[in-house]
Protein backbone atom coordinates (compact mmCIF):
# COMPACT_ATOMS: atom_id res chain seq x y z
CA UNK A 1 0.00 0.00 0.00
CA UNK A 2 1.24 3.47 -0.84
CA UNK A 3 2.08 5.93 1.87
CA UNK A 4 2.70 8.68 -0.70
CA UNK A 5 -0.87 9.84 -0.34
CA UNK A 6 -0.77 10.53 3.35
CA UNK A 7 -0.77 13.88 5.12
CA UNK A 8 1.54 14.42 8.08
CA UNK A 9 2.35 11.04 9.59
CA UNK A 10 3.08 10.73 13.28
CA UNK A 11 3.84 7.23 14.59
CA UNK A 12 0.77 5.01 15.13
CA UNK A 13 0.27 4.60 18.87
CA UNK A 14 2.72 5.29 21.64
CA UNK A 15 6.13 3.55 21.44
CA UNK A 16 6.28 0.14 23.06
CA UNK A 17 2.52 -0.30 23.20
CA UNK A 18 0.88 -3.19 21.36
CA UNK A 19 -1.44 -1.40 18.88
CA UNK A 20 -4.17 -4.05 19.04
CA UNK A 21 -4.38 -4.13 22.85
CA UNK A 22 -6.76 -1.57 24.37
CA UNK A 23 -5.66 0.36 27.45
CA UNK A 24 -8.11 1.13 30.23
CA UNK A 25 -9.36 4.70 30.44
CA UNK A 26 -11.87 6.16 32.87
CA UNK A 27 -14.56 8.73 32.07
CA UNK A 28 -13.78 11.95 33.88
CA UNK A 29 -16.56 14.14 32.52
CA UNK A 30 -19.50 13.86 30.14
CA UNK A 31 -20.72 17.01 28.37
CA UNK A 32 -23.95 16.84 26.39
CA UNK A 33 -23.27 18.99 23.33
CA UNK A 34 -26.56 18.53 21.46
CA UNK A 35 -29.45 16.07 21.65
CA UNK A 36 -27.57 13.11 20.13
CA UNK A 37 -23.95 14.06 20.77
CA UNK A 38 -21.74 14.07 23.85
CA UNK A 39 -18.13 14.86 24.58
CA UNK A 40 -16.36 12.32 26.76
CA UNK A 41 -13.32 13.53 28.69
CA UNK A 42 -11.31 10.44 29.56
CA UNK A 43 -8.04 9.79 31.39
CA UNK A 44 -5.81 6.71 31.73
CA UNK A 45 -6.82 4.43 34.60
CA UNK A 46 -3.13 4.34 35.43
CA UNK A 47 -2.76 7.95 36.59
CA UNK A 48 0.97 7.98 35.79
CA UNK A 49 0.35 7.37 32.12
CA UNK A 50 0.43 10.25 29.66
CA UNK A 51 -1.00 10.29 26.18
CA UNK A 52 0.24 12.37 23.26
CA UNK A 53 -1.41 12.82 19.91
CA UNK A 54 -1.39 15.16 16.94
CA UNK A 55 -4.39 17.18 15.76
CA UNK A 56 -6.42 15.05 13.35
CA UNK A 57 -5.60 11.64 14.80
CA UNK A 58 -8.22 9.23 16.12
CA UNK A 59 -8.57 6.54 18.76
CA UNK A 60 -10.46 3.26 18.72
CA UNK A 61 -12.87 3.40 21.67
CA UNK A 62 -13.87 -0.03 22.96
CA UNK A 63 -16.85 -0.86 25.12
CA UNK A 64 -16.22 -4.27 26.60
CA UNK A 65 -18.52 -6.91 25.16
CA UNK A 66 -20.16 -4.47 22.77
CA UNK A 67 -17.64 -3.33 20.21
CA UNK A 68 -15.16 -0.74 19.06
CA UNK A 69 -15.49 2.45 17.01
CA UNK A 70 -13.02 4.99 15.60
CA UNK A 71 -13.51 8.44 17.12
CA UNK A 72 -11.38 11.53 16.42
CA UNK A 73 -9.68 13.16 19.35
CA UNK A 74 -11.24 16.57 19.89
CA UNK A 75 -9.15 17.99 22.74
CA UNK A 76 -6.09 20.22 22.88
CA UNK A 77 -2.95 18.31 21.79
CA UNK A 78 -0.99 20.29 24.39
CA UNK A 79 -2.97 18.68 27.22
CA UNK A 80 -1.57 15.23 27.83
CA UNK A 81 -3.61 14.10 30.84
CA UNK A 82 -7.18 14.24 29.58
CA UNK A 83 -8.46 13.31 26.12
CA UNK A 84 -11.78 14.46 24.69
CA UNK A 85 -13.82 12.56 22.13
CA UNK A 86 -17.04 13.98 20.74
CA UNK A 87 -19.39 11.11 19.92
CA UNK A 88 -22.64 11.15 17.99
CA UNK A 89 -25.11 8.36 18.77
CA UNK A 90 -25.69 6.64 15.44
CA UNK A 91 -25.22 2.91 16.17
CA UNK A 92 -25.11 0.41 19.04
CA UNK A 93 -21.57 1.26 20.21
CA UNK A 94 -21.88 5.04 19.86
CA UNK A 95 -25.30 4.95 21.55
CA UNK A 96 -23.72 3.12 24.49
CA UNK A 97 -20.75 5.53 24.51
CA UNK A 98 -23.20 8.42 24.74
CA UNK A 99 -24.77 6.79 27.81
CA UNK A 100 -21.46 6.45 29.71
CA UNK A 101 -21.28 8.08 33.14
CA UNK A 102 -18.42 9.61 35.06
CA UNK A 103 -16.12 6.93 36.48
CA UNK A 104 -17.02 4.19 33.99
CA UNK A 105 -14.21 2.42 32.16
CA UNK A 106 -13.64 1.92 28.45
CA UNK A 107 -10.82 0.58 26.32
CA UNK A 108 -8.70 2.83 24.11
CA UNK A 109 -6.33 1.97 21.27
CA UNK A 110 -4.39 4.69 19.53
CA UNK A 111 -3.70 7.32 18.53
CA UNK A 112 -3.80 6.36 14.88
CA UNK A 113 -3.59 8.01 11.49
CA UNK A 114 -2.18 11.11 9.85
CA UNK A 115 -2.68 14.62 11.19
CA UNK A 116 -3.59 18.11 10.05
CA UNK A 117 -0.71 20.10 8.49
CA UNK A 118 -0.20 22.62 11.29
CA UNK A 119 3.56 22.73 10.64
CA UNK A 120 3.16 23.39 6.89
CA UNK A 121 0.75 26.19 7.72
CA UNK A 122 3.25 28.14 9.85
CA UNK A 123 3.75 31.66 8.52
CA UNK A 124 0.58 31.70 6.43
CA UNK A 125 -3.18 32.01 6.76
CA UNK A 126 -5.36 29.07 7.77
CA UNK A 127 -8.97 28.46 6.75
CA UNK A 128 -10.84 25.80 8.70
CA UNK A 129 -14.11 24.58 7.18
CA UNK A 130 -16.22 22.27 9.33
CA UNK A 131 -19.63 20.74 8.73
CA UNK A 132 -21.72 19.15 11.48
CA UNK A 133 -19.73 16.86 13.74
CA UNK A 134 -16.75 17.50 11.45
CA UNK A 135 -15.91 20.33 13.82
CA UNK A 136 -14.72 17.78 16.41
CA UNK A 137 -11.60 16.57 14.54
CA UNK A 138 -10.80 20.19 13.69
CA UNK A 139 -11.09 21.59 17.20
CA UNK A 140 -7.53 20.45 18.08
CA UNK A 141 -6.28 22.46 15.08
CA UNK A 142 -7.88 25.59 16.43
CA UNK A 143 -6.48 24.91 19.91
CA UNK A 144 -3.03 24.52 18.38
CA UNK A 145 -3.27 27.64 16.20
CA UNK A 146 -4.53 29.79 19.05
CA UNK A 147 -1.88 28.32 21.36
CA UNK A 148 0.82 29.35 18.86
CA UNK A 149 -0.97 32.44 17.56
CA UNK A 150 2.15 34.43 16.64
CA UNK A 151 3.28 31.71 14.21
CA UNK A 152 0.28 32.09 11.89
CA UNK A 153 -1.32 34.79 9.77
CA UNK A 154 -5.08 35.16 9.59
CA UNK A 155 -7.21 32.32 10.93
CA UNK A 156 -10.79 31.76 9.81
CA UNK A 157 -13.19 29.10 11.06
CA UNK A 158 -16.25 28.53 8.86
CA UNK A 159 -18.71 26.23 10.56
CA UNK A 160 -21.98 24.88 9.21
CA UNK A 161 -24.60 22.93 11.14
CA UNK A 162 -28.03 21.60 10.25
CA UNK A 163 -30.09 23.89 12.53
CA UNK A 164 -29.29 26.28 15.40
CA UNK A 165 -29.92 23.39 17.83
CA UNK A 166 -27.29 21.25 16.15
CA UNK A 167 -24.28 23.48 16.78
CA UNK A 168 -21.36 21.95 18.70
CA UNK A 169 -19.17 23.70 21.27
CA UNK A 170 -21.47 26.71 21.40
CA UNK A 171 -19.84 28.25 24.46
CA UNK A 172 -16.35 27.87 23.07
CA UNK A 173 -17.34 29.30 19.68
CA UNK A 174 -18.85 32.27 21.44
CA UNK A 175 -15.62 32.80 23.40
CA UNK A 176 -13.47 32.56 20.26
CA UNK A 177 -15.82 34.96 18.47
CA UNK A 178 -14.88 37.55 21.09
CA UNK A 179 -11.23 37.42 20.05
CA UNK A 180 -9.92 39.91 17.53
CA UNK A 181 -7.29 37.59 16.11
CA UNK A 182 -9.56 34.89 14.69
CA UNK A 183 -12.53 35.09 12.32
CA UNK A 184 -15.37 32.82 13.42
CA UNK A 185 -18.30 32.46 11.00
CA UNK A 186 -21.17 30.08 11.68
CA UNK A 187 -24.19 29.19 9.59
CA UNK A 188 -27.09 26.78 9.73
CA UNK A 189 -28.75 25.07 6.77
CA UNK A 190 -32.23 26.11 7.89
CA UNK A 191 -33.86 27.86 10.83
CA UNK A 192 -37.42 28.42 11.94
CA UNK A 193 -38.49 32.01 11.32
CA UNK A 194 -38.91 33.97 14.50
CA UNK A 195 -36.76 31.76 16.74
CA UNK A 196 -33.79 33.20 18.59
CA UNK A 197 -31.20 32.42 15.87
CA UNK A 198 -30.10 35.71 14.36
CA UNK A 199 -27.03 34.42 12.58
CA UNK A 200 -26.40 33.36 9.03
CA UNK A 201 -28.65 30.83 7.25
CA UNK A 202 -27.32 28.95 4.24
CA UNK A 203 -24.95 26.08 3.54
CA UNK A 204 -21.37 26.34 4.79
CA UNK A 205 -20.03 27.15 1.33
CA UNK A 206 -21.89 30.47 1.42
CA UNK A 207 -19.43 31.56 4.12
CA UNK A 208 -16.37 31.10 1.90
CA UNK A 209 -16.64 34.54 0.21
CA UNK A 210 -16.55 36.11 3.70
CA UNK A 211 -13.30 34.45 4.80
CA UNK A 212 -10.28 36.72 4.81
CA UNK A 213 -7.15 35.01 3.46
CA UNK A 214 -4.43 35.24 0.86
CA UNK A 215 -4.90 32.16 -1.35
CA UNK A 216 -1.20 31.97 -2.23
CA UNK A 217 -0.25 31.75 1.45
CA UNK A 218 -3.15 29.74 2.85
CA UNK A 219 -3.68 26.19 4.01
CA UNK A 220 -7.32 25.05 4.14
CA UNK A 221 -8.44 22.13 6.28
CA UNK A 222 -11.88 20.62 5.79
CA UNK A 223 -13.92 18.04 7.64
CA UNK A 224 -17.55 17.09 7.19
CA UNK A 225 -19.76 14.90 5.02
CA UNK A 226 -17.99 14.00 1.78
CA UNK A 227 -20.41 15.89 -0.47
CA UNK A 228 -20.02 19.01 1.69
CA UNK A 229 -16.23 18.73 1.36
CA UNK A 230 -16.56 18.40 -2.43
CA UNK A 231 -18.64 21.58 -2.70
CA UNK A 232 -16.28 23.37 -0.31
CA UNK A 233 -13.19 22.42 -2.32
CA UNK A 234 -14.77 23.79 -5.51
CA UNK A 235 -15.54 27.11 -3.84
CA UNK A 236 -12.08 27.38 -2.25
CA UNK A 237 -10.56 26.76 -5.66
CA UNK A 238 -12.72 29.56 -7.07
CA UNK A 239 -11.12 31.80 -4.45
CA UNK A 240 -7.72 30.83 -5.85
CA UNK A 241 -6.60 28.07 -3.50
CA UNK A 242 -4.61 25.35 -5.25
CA UNK A 243 -5.25 21.64 -4.61
CA UNK A 244 -1.94 21.17 -2.80
CA UNK A 245 -3.03 23.67 -0.15
CA UNK A 246 -6.26 21.86 0.70
CA UNK A 247 -6.45 19.03 3.24
CA UNK A 248 -9.45 16.94 4.14
CA UNK A 249 -10.30 14.20 6.59
CA UNK A 250 -11.84 11.10 5.07
CA UNK A 251 -14.19 8.70 6.77
CA UNK A 252 -14.47 4.99 6.02
CA UNK A 253 -15.39 1.90 8.01
CA UNK A 254 -12.24 1.48 10.14
CA UNK A 255 -11.78 -1.72 12.14
CA UNK A 256 -8.16 -2.65 12.91
CA UNK A 257 -6.80 0.94 12.57
CA UNK A 258 -3.36 -0.31 11.55
CA UNK A 259 -3.86 -1.09 7.88
CA UNK A 260 -4.29 -4.85 8.13
CA UNK A 261 -7.96 -5.71 7.80
CA UNK A 262 -8.77 -3.69 4.67
CA UNK A 263 -12.21 -2.50 5.80
CA UNK A 264 -11.29 1.16 5.22
CA UNK A 265 -9.59 0.65 1.89
CA UNK A 266 -9.89 3.73 -0.30
CA UNK A 267 -8.35 2.96 -3.70
CA UNK A 268 -4.67 2.21 -3.09
CA UNK A 269 -4.79 3.56 0.47
CA UNK A 270 -6.11 2.62 3.87
CA UNK A 271 -7.88 5.52 5.54
CA UNK A 272 -6.83 4.34 9.02
CA UNK A 273 -3.13 4.18 8.19
CA UNK A 274 -2.56 6.57 5.27
CA UNK A 275 -5.30 8.96 6.41
CA UNK A 276 -7.66 10.07 7.74
CA UNK A 277 -6.11 13.42 6.76
CA UNK A 278 -5.15 13.58 3.10
CA UNK A 279 -3.83 16.36 0.92
CA UNK A 280 -6.52 16.93 -1.69
CA UNK A 281 -4.37 16.79 -4.82
CA UNK A 282 -3.20 13.32 -3.77
CA UNK A 283 -6.67 11.79 -3.57
CA UNK A 284 -8.67 13.97 -5.97
CA UNK A 285 -8.98 11.20 -8.63
CA UNK A 286 -10.22 8.75 -5.97
CA UNK A 287 -12.99 11.11 -4.89
CA UNK A 288 -14.40 11.04 -8.41
CA UNK A 289 -14.87 7.26 -8.31
CA UNK A 290 -18.42 6.39 -7.32
CA UNK A 291 -18.93 4.25 -4.23
CA UNK A 292 -15.20 3.83 -3.68
CA UNK B 1 -21.52 61.98 -0.97
CA UNK B 2 -21.05 59.03 -3.33
CA UNK B 3 -23.30 58.85 -6.38
CA UNK B 4 -25.25 55.66 -7.04
CA UNK B 5 -23.12 55.03 -10.13
CA UNK B 6 -19.99 55.14 -8.00
CA UNK B 7 -21.53 52.72 -5.49
CA UNK B 8 -22.46 50.32 -8.30
CA UNK B 9 -19.02 50.56 -9.89
CA UNK B 10 -17.43 49.36 -6.64
CA UNK B 11 -19.72 46.37 -6.31
CA UNK B 12 -18.47 43.00 -7.58
CA UNK B 13 -21.73 42.32 -9.43
CA UNK B 14 -21.40 45.43 -11.62
CA UNK B 15 -17.60 45.34 -11.89
CA UNK B 16 -16.14 46.37 -15.27
CA UNK B 17 -19.47 47.53 -16.70
CA UNK B 18 -18.99 50.63 -18.91
CA UNK B 19 -19.86 53.95 -17.33
CA UNK B 20 -22.84 54.42 -19.69
CA UNK B 21 -24.32 51.10 -18.56
CA UNK B 22 -23.89 52.01 -14.91
CA UNK B 23 -25.62 55.30 -15.61
CA UNK B 24 -28.57 53.52 -17.23
CA UNK B 25 -28.87 51.06 -14.34
CA UNK B 26 -28.47 53.73 -11.67
CA UNK B 27 -31.33 55.61 -13.35
CA UNK B 28 -33.65 52.80 -12.25
CA UNK B 29 -32.36 52.66 -8.65
CA UNK B 30 -33.20 54.36 -5.39
CA UNK B 31 -32.02 53.94 -1.82
CA UNK B 32 -34.39 52.21 0.59
CA UNK B 33 -34.34 51.37 4.32
CA UNK B 34 -36.16 48.62 6.20
CA UNK B 35 -36.36 48.42 10.00
CA UNK B 36 -35.75 45.03 11.64
CA UNK B 37 -38.79 42.75 11.14
CA UNK B 38 -40.11 44.62 8.07
CA UNK B 39 -41.27 42.61 5.07
CA UNK B 40 -39.53 43.45 1.82
CA UNK B 41 -41.92 41.27 -0.16
CA UNK B 42 -44.16 38.20 0.06
CA UNK B 43 -44.12 35.03 -2.02
CA UNK B 44 -46.34 35.56 -5.07
CA UNK B 45 -46.03 39.37 -5.01
CA UNK B 46 -45.32 41.03 -8.35
CA UNK B 47 -41.54 40.89 -8.81
CA UNK B 48 -41.11 44.53 -9.73
CA UNK B 49 -37.84 45.14 -7.86
CA UNK B 50 -34.48 43.69 -6.96
CA UNK B 51 -32.14 44.89 -4.25
CA UNK B 52 -28.46 45.41 -3.69
CA UNK B 53 -28.04 45.10 0.08
CA UNK B 54 -25.64 47.69 1.44
CA UNK B 55 -26.01 47.09 5.16
CA UNK B 56 -27.92 44.70 7.41
CA UNK B 57 -29.38 41.26 6.89
CA UNK B 58 -32.41 39.85 5.05
CA UNK B 59 -33.95 36.41 5.64
CA UNK B 60 -35.58 34.50 2.79
CA UNK B 61 -38.46 32.39 4.08
CA UNK B 62 -40.88 29.81 2.78
CA UNK B 63 -43.89 28.22 4.47
CA UNK B 64 -43.71 24.58 5.50
CA UNK B 65 -46.79 22.70 6.77
CA UNK B 66 -44.70 20.83 9.35
CA UNK B 67 -42.31 23.51 10.53
CA UNK B 68 -44.17 26.75 9.90
CA UNK B 69 -42.10 29.52 8.35
CA UNK B 70 -38.59 28.32 7.59
CA UNK B 71 -35.61 30.56 6.87
CA UNK B 72 -33.80 29.03 3.92
CA UNK B 73 -31.14 31.69 3.44
CA UNK B 74 -29.91 34.98 4.79
CA UNK B 75 -28.31 37.65 2.65
CA UNK B 76 -26.11 40.45 3.90
CA UNK B 77 -24.10 43.47 2.83
CA UNK B 78 -22.92 43.14 -0.75
CA UNK B 79 -25.45 40.47 -1.68
CA UNK B 80 -27.98 40.76 -4.46
CA UNK B 81 -31.60 39.99 -3.59
CA UNK B 82 -34.20 39.07 -6.20
CA UNK B 83 -34.06 37.69 -9.72
CA UNK B 84 -37.74 37.00 -10.40
CA UNK B 85 -38.12 40.43 -12.02
CA UNK B 86 -36.06 39.07 -14.90
CA UNK B 87 -38.25 36.16 -16.02
CA UNK B 88 -42.01 35.70 -16.46
CA UNK B 89 -44.35 35.48 -14.67
CA UNK B 90 -42.47 38.13 -12.64
CA UNK B 91 -43.62 36.85 -9.24
CA UNK B 92 -41.53 36.63 -6.05
CA UNK B 93 -40.62 33.02 -5.21
CA UNK B 94 -40.34 33.43 -1.42
CA UNK B 95 -40.85 35.91 1.42
CA UNK B 96 -38.11 38.34 2.40
CA UNK B 97 -37.86 39.90 5.86
CA UNK B 98 -35.29 42.30 7.29
CA UNK B 99 -33.66 40.56 10.26
CA UNK B 100 -32.19 43.88 11.40
CA UNK B 101 -32.07 47.43 10.13
CA UNK B 102 -31.26 47.02 6.45
CA UNK B 103 -30.22 49.59 3.90
CA UNK B 104 -30.30 48.69 0.23
CA UNK B 105 -30.52 50.06 -3.25
CA UNK B 106 -33.77 48.99 -4.89
CA UNK B 107 -33.95 48.72 -8.67
CA UNK B 108 -37.16 48.99 -10.64
CA UNK B 109 -37.36 45.71 -12.57
CA UNK B 110 -39.66 47.00 -15.32
CA UNK B 111 -37.42 50.01 -15.86
CA UNK B 112 -34.31 47.79 -16.23
CA UNK B 113 -36.16 45.37 -18.48
CA UNK B 114 -37.16 48.21 -20.81
CA UNK B 115 -33.56 49.37 -21.05
CA UNK B 116 -32.39 45.82 -21.69
CA UNK B 117 -34.96 45.34 -24.48
CA UNK B 118 -33.74 48.56 -26.04
CA UNK B 119 -30.07 47.59 -25.68
CA UNK B 120 -29.66 43.79 -26.07
CA UNK B 121 -25.92 44.02 -25.37
CA UNK B 122 -26.65 45.44 -21.91
CA UNK B 123 -29.44 42.90 -21.52
CA UNK B 124 -27.14 39.99 -22.32
CA UNK B 125 -24.44 41.32 -19.99
CA UNK B 126 -26.87 41.63 -17.09
CA UNK B 127 -28.42 38.26 -17.88
CA UNK B 128 -24.99 36.59 -17.70
CA UNK B 129 -24.33 38.18 -14.32
CA UNK B 130 -27.73 37.26 -12.90
CA UNK B 131 -27.35 33.72 -14.27
CA UNK B 132 -24.20 33.37 -12.17
CA UNK B 133 -26.07 34.45 -9.03
CA UNK B 134 -28.96 32.10 -9.83
CA UNK B 135 -26.46 29.28 -10.47
CA UNK B 136 -24.77 29.84 -7.11
CA UNK B 137 -28.12 29.85 -5.32
CA UNK B 138 -29.21 26.68 -7.15
CA UNK B 139 -25.96 24.96 -6.18
CA UNK B 140 -26.37 25.95 -2.53
CA UNK B 141 -29.98 24.75 -2.60
CA UNK B 142 -28.87 21.36 -3.93
CA UNK B 143 -26.43 20.97 -1.04
CA UNK B 144 -29.16 22.08 1.35
CA UNK B 145 -31.56 19.51 -0.13
CA UNK B 146 -29.09 16.72 0.51
CA UNK B 147 -29.44 17.44 4.23
CA UNK B 148 -25.90 16.17 4.67
CA UNK B 149 -25.79 16.51 8.45
CA UNK B 150 -28.97 14.51 9.04
CA UNK B 151 -29.15 10.89 10.12
CA UNK B 152 -30.93 8.36 7.97
CA UNK B 153 -33.93 7.33 10.05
Amino acid sequence: MSTELAGDRPAAGPPGVEPMAPRRFRVRRVTREIHDTVTLDIEPSDQAEEFSFAAGQFNMLYLFGLGEVPISISSDPAHLRVLAHTVRAVGPVTNALCRLKRGQVLGVRGPFGSCWPVREAVGGDVVIVAGGIGLAPLRPVLYHLLGHRDQYGRIALLYGARTPNDRLYERELSRWRGRFDVQIEATVDTAVAGDEWRGHVGVVTTLIPRAEFDPAETIAVICGPEVMMRFTIEDLQKRGLTSDRIYLSMERNMKCAIGLCGHCQFGPTFVCKDGPVFRYDRIAPLLKVREL
Amino acid sequence: MQTLEAVLAEHAFFRDLPHDDLQLIAGCGSNVRFPGGARLFHEGDPADRFFLIRHGKVALEIGSPERGRVVIQTLGAGDLLGWSWLVPPYRMSCDARAVELTRATAFDGACIRRKCEADPRLGYELLKRFAQVIGQRLRATRLQLLDVYGTRG
